[in-house]
């Protein structure tokens, strides 16, 4: 019989001994995490700072109204899209806009697009929309999101798609918040060593640790542009370009190259001063 | 070699097939308007149970009180009928369709693919079995030796090519149902069985029966060749029950359900077919309306054999559409087409399985509700929000994959409904979304009208607005409804 003095002086023994050894043993928590597959978001500045998005783990994006969430979504989707993967979106808002998906070269086919139902529209908008409603009779505010979250669960469960988006962008946090944590994790869960991407569009960070990649974006500054060379009246002017800024706010994923920095920033075009 | 399928007591085995806790017990088949019906068919436990055939309803209930009682159902055999012939199908493309009991199948060769003859013949038994009927199978070098074999033993028979004689002797004279006046003939001489009439010298038979005569006695013999006359059955796979109680919830409707998918798919397995889209009809007992037909369509992306999953999305599919009254009668047909042959490939991007996918939006559509899942096809209009929901499907990877652009830009998101606000204008131009949000940039307006011919006519005056909202700036398109003379947010961009 050993007593436990002499179970734990073997132990350190041991340790020390395969410390010295060149064996190459050593605590699994030293060890370095596999870097996932990443793929490309098609906005080269993100990917610069990301190395794109990890397959199998979930990615949140969050950032207020008008912070180009949704065009790095409708990227992502294109480029998923074009490799002929089958992707799933789970509109929380229904606020998916098909023109924009279409111009952004989304192949809408291969996009299974679930709208939850939205019992009054005064639950999903923020801002100007929030406000203007404010005070009418809310009916069950968080109905839309329990169908997003029940949906999400379900298509995660299924299988198969290579993207699956779960859109929360106008879902105010206020209601967000209420989502568990269990529920994100058994969506990590899901989608661990599989070739999903899973991407939550939010205004904050709700997964904490669930999420392996939490991007922040930020709406720097929109140009009006003149049609004509001096300032005129208002329909002489066209939104032009929106310049967007991006920070990486937590990652867990081990980069093969670092970017030099945990910000960047790209520009937006507006369809039309595309088209200019 | 020919091989006879016979369904001892058919009219039961219609009612058993589906319903198959019926064999252990006394089940008679009624036919006639009530009170006059009578007791046609039943099954050796009823006959056990002192019923005889004949037998008013009342009669059999005071006999024997536990015993089933049925009414006839000629749709439910011709459904058990179709399976006996989807049995013969599975094993041979030439198959006699002789009578409602029985049939004959040319099982010629089938000893070199399923072994020696009696492993044929239990095969052909095991496949009537798994299609929920109980039958004799016999197999003789003719047709109606078959037949009479089929017929006069339970079980699986066998009979070598020029032991036909022998092995039918024993068999009752009445077997061969010849005319009634000819059976008292036979009977006056005391031929009983198979074998005393064929013991007979032909000469002399033929000299006081005549043709007929010979022809039953070539029948007891067992060697009248005749040509077999195979038939094609139909591709319709159809099944039925109707209900003694009507059936008021989901949960019992599911077991009903679950029999006719079990049968309905064995039958396809027996002819190598799948199915891509399940017909649900239910007569609905009404007790202010009387009947009325409700009907359901289940469409299938691919052709598929799995009942469990047609139950559950027959199951999320009535859980969404409930019938409006209890249940009478269920009939459920399926669409026989080619099963699907898919070769996945190693390198081919990540895609939902079929079958698991179409019951995922099934719940899915449980969840939300079925014109909010499925693909968007954008319409080709200057409508706003011009868009319609279409079904989702995976589609095949094609060898030219398109190449993705490599940027992003400014996309819309929609309200739906729009939403309404009230704007502050001065000069023309909005300045202020009550309450209290300054507009710091704006452009417009821009005009957009349509269909004036119709009630879905618009006239819009849209603008661009960057919106002052506590320390951030949103992006909005609103517009001035020119009809109303209300404002809206139609979208934000992001």
């Amino acid at each position: 019989m050993f007593s436990a003095a002499a179970r734990v002086l073997d132990f350190s023994r041991a340790q020390a001994i395969l410390a010295d050894s060149e064996l190459g043993v050593r605590r699994a928590s030293t060890l370095e995490r596999p870097s996932p597959e990443m793929v490309s978001t098609g906005v080269p500045a993100i990917d610069a700072l990301t190395g794109g998005l990890p397959r199998g783990a979930l990615t949140e994006i969050v950032g207020p109204a008008s912070s180009g969430r949704t065009s790095l979504l409708l990227s992502l989707l294109a480029q998923a899209t074009a490799r002929q993967e089958a992707c799933a979106l789970v509109d929380a808002s229904d606020a998916f806009d098909p023109e924009s998906a279409v111009a952004a070269g989304i192949d809408l086919k291969r996009l299974l697009w679930v709208r939850c139902r939205v019992t009054s529209p005064c639950e999903t908008r923020t801002g100007v929309a929030r406000a203007v409603i404010a005070g009418k009779k809310r009916t069950d505010p968080g109905a839309h999101v329990e169908q997003a979250l029940k949906t999400a669960d379900l298509l995660l469960q299924s299988g198969g798609f290579g993207v699956v988006v779960l859109d929360l962008s106008d879902v105010p946090p206020a209601i967000a918040r209420r989502v568990p944590l269990t529920s994100w994790f058994r969506f990590r869960r899901a989608v661990e060593n599989t070739p999903t991407v899973l991407l939550a569009l939010e205004q904050q960070a709700y997964a904490k640790a669930a999420a392996s990649l939490v991007l922040g974006l930020a709406r720097r500054n929109c140009q009006w542009k003149a049609i004509a060379d001096r300032a005129g009246p208002s329909h002489t002017r066209l939104m032009g370009e929106i310049e967007i800024g991006a920070e990486v706010l937590r990652s867990q994923i081990a980069i093969k190259k670092r970017p030099a920095s945990a910000h960047a920033h790209y520009v937006l075009p507006s369809a039309w001063s595309i088209r200019s | 070699m020919f091989a006879c399928l016979f369904v001892p007591d058919f009219r039961v085995e219609a009612f058993v097939c589906l319903e198959p806790e019926l064999r252990l017990q006394s089940v008679a088949v009624l036919e006639g308007k009530p009170p006059l019906s009578r007791i046609i068919a039943m099954n050796d436990r009823a006959r056990d149970a002192a019923l005889e055939l004949g037998m008013t309803r009342m009669q059999a209930q005071l006999r024997a009180p536990e015993a089933v009682l049925r009414m006839r159902s000629p749709e439910q055999e011709a459904t058990a009928h179709a399976s006996l012939l989807d049995c013969g199908h599975a094993f041979s493309p030439r198959v006699e369709d002789t009578a409602l009991d029985h049939i004959v199948i040319d099982a010629s060769g089938l000893d070199r693919l399923l072994g020696d003859l009696s492993q044929v013949a239990q095969q052909i038994a095991q496949r009537g079995t798994s299609l929920g009927l109980q039958t004799n199978v016999a197999l003789a070098s003719n047709p109606d030796a078959a037949i009479y074999a089929a017929h006069g033993f339970p079980g699986i028979t066998v009979i070598p090519t020029g032991a036909e004689t022998e092995r039918l002797g024993t068999l009752p004279i009445e077997n061969l149902f010849p005319p009634p006046e000819t059976l008292e003939t036979l009977y006056r001489w005391g031929v009983r069985t198979f074998a005393q009439l064929a013991a007979l010298p032909e000469v002399a038979l033929s000299q006081r029966l005549g043709q007929e005569g010979l022809q039953l006695q070539k029948l007891a013999r067992g060697t009248f060749a005749r040509t077999l006359v195979p038939a094609e059955a139909p591709l319709t796979f159809q099944e039925s029950m109707e209900l003694e109680y009507p059936i008021d919830l989901l949960e019992p409707l599911a077991f009903v359900l679950a029999r006719l998918l079990e049968h309905i798919c064995a039958r396809l397995e027996s002819r190598s077919l799948a199915t891509n889209a399940l017909h649900l009809w239910l007569q609905l007992e009404d007790m202010d309306r009387g009947s009325s037909i409700f009907e359901r369509d289940l469409q299938l992306p691919v052709p598929m054999l799995n009942p469990k999953l047609f139950l559950q999305l027959l199951h999320l599919d009535l859980k969404s559409h409930p019938p409006s009254a209890p249940i009478g009668k269920v009939r459920l047909t399926a669409d026989a087409v080619r099963p699907r042959f898919a070769q996945g490939g190693l390198f081919l991007p990540v895609a939902p399985e079929a079958e698991r996918l179409e019951l995922t939006l099934a719940r899915a559509k449980g969840v939300v509700s079925e014109e909010r899942v499925g693909v968007a096809k954008v319409l080709d209009t200057h409508r706003p929000d011009p868009f319609r929901m279409e079904r989702f499907e995976v589609t095949a990877p094609t060898d030219k994959a398109p190449v993705a652009k490599q940027s992003g830009r400014v996309v819309k998101r929609i309200f739906r409904p729009p939403v309404s606000v009230v704007v502050l204008v001065s000069n023309g131009c909005p300045v202020r979304l009550q309450p209290h949000r300054d507009v710091l940039a704006c452009s417009g307006p821009w005009h957009s009208s349509g269909e004036w011919w119709s009630d879905q006519a618009w006239q819009h005056e849209e603008w661009d607005v960057a919106v002052r909202e506590k320390e951030e700036v949103a992006l909005y398109r609103i517009y001035r409804d020119m009809t109303k003379g209300r404002w809206f947010i139609a979208a934000s961009y992001d």
